[in-house]
């Protein structure tokens, strides 16, 4: 599951980077994370739309298409007005290559069996960055700005959760 | 030249004094309808509506402003409505009847709203 690889990636990042590093990550390398998360489920959107032929599942990758691009939007502009680079980092690393193989996984689906396996990842995927943002990222962003921004998002992400879990119950 | 009509003086009475009450009428109708109907303004940020729960009366308009960074959606949930509301703009309901409206964002589920209409 994407969600273990997920929780895996923030552990590695928290054990490898060291805790200090980690556990308490710059607002470039928070910058880097979120926008990461953001262009994977874009991504995961865009395979979506190339093979499902499930209305919902259509709508519903449309939906994060739509949303996470106009977030990331948002959050590319607002780095340029701080004058802040984002940093690539081991939790970003860690996110695209859990990502790279989940979206193998997916690719590997047809029919019913990949809008399940797709709206199932969407929950679990939505959940763990929805848990990173809230108990790791948003605490410790230190600009005002992207703490706003990051709430925000979090807010908007958690309606994506409860989205997906209703797809998931209704291609059961 | 028009021709003038050999009543003139009458017909122009008359003229004025349907004037008067087509002003009178529309004046009372305008006036009464502008002190009792009112618009609701609802304002959409930060994947919430704001305030979550008005209360309005039939004829009543309510009013939604999306001021956040992505589209929403005001969807009846007993599928009676569904307004979209992309970013940046503001679109209008106007409620003809009465009764408790639950409503929510059909893109963002965790939005919700709740209108009561009470009757005029």
């Amino acid at each position: 599951m994407l969600t273990s690889r997920l929780t895996a990636a923030f552990v590695i990042a928290v054990s490898s980077a060291g805790l200090a590093l980690a556990a308490e990550p710059t607002d470039p390398q928070i910058a880097h994370i979120a926008y990461t998360a953001g262009s994977i489920d874009i991504e995961t959107a865009k395979l979506a739309l190339e093979k499902s032929k499930n209305a919902d599942v259509v709508t519903f990758a449309n939906d994060m298409l739509r949303d996470h691009q106009a977030v990331n939007e948002q959050a590319l502009a607002l780095v340029k007005k701080l004058g802040v680079t984002p940093e690539d980092n081991d939790t970003s690393k860690g996110l695209a290559a859990a990502a790279e193989k989940e979206k193998a996984t997916l690719a590997a689906l047809d029919g019913d069996a990949f809008d399940r396996a797709y709206a199932a990842n969407e929950v679990a995927y939505h959940q763990t960055v929805n848990n990173a943002l809230d108990t790791i990222l948003i605490p410790n962003a230190s600009n005002a700005e992207l703490k706003a921004l990051l709430t925000t998002g979090l807010k908007i992400f958690q309606g994506h959760q409860e989205h997906a879990e209703h797809l998931a119950a209704s291609l059961d | 030249m028009p021709s003038i009509s050999p009543h003139r003086s009458t017909s122009a009475m008359y003229g004025r004094l349907l004037r008067h009450i087509v002003f009178a009428t529309l004046f009372a109708v305008l006036s009464g309808t502008a002190a009792a109907a009112k618009v609701i303004r609802i304002a959409i940020d930060a994947a919430a509506f704001a305030p979550i729960d008005v209360t309005a009366t039939v004829g009543d308009t309510i009013e939604w402003t999306n001021s956040d960074i992505v589209d929403h959606t005001a969807t009846a949930r007993n599928g009676d409505w569904d307004v979209e509301i992309p970013v940046g703009a503001t679109r209008q309901l106007l409620l003809d009847h009465a009764g408790s409206l639950e409503y929510f964002c059909r893109f963002h589920p965790n939005m919700k709203g709740r209108i009561v209409v009470e009757p005029r």
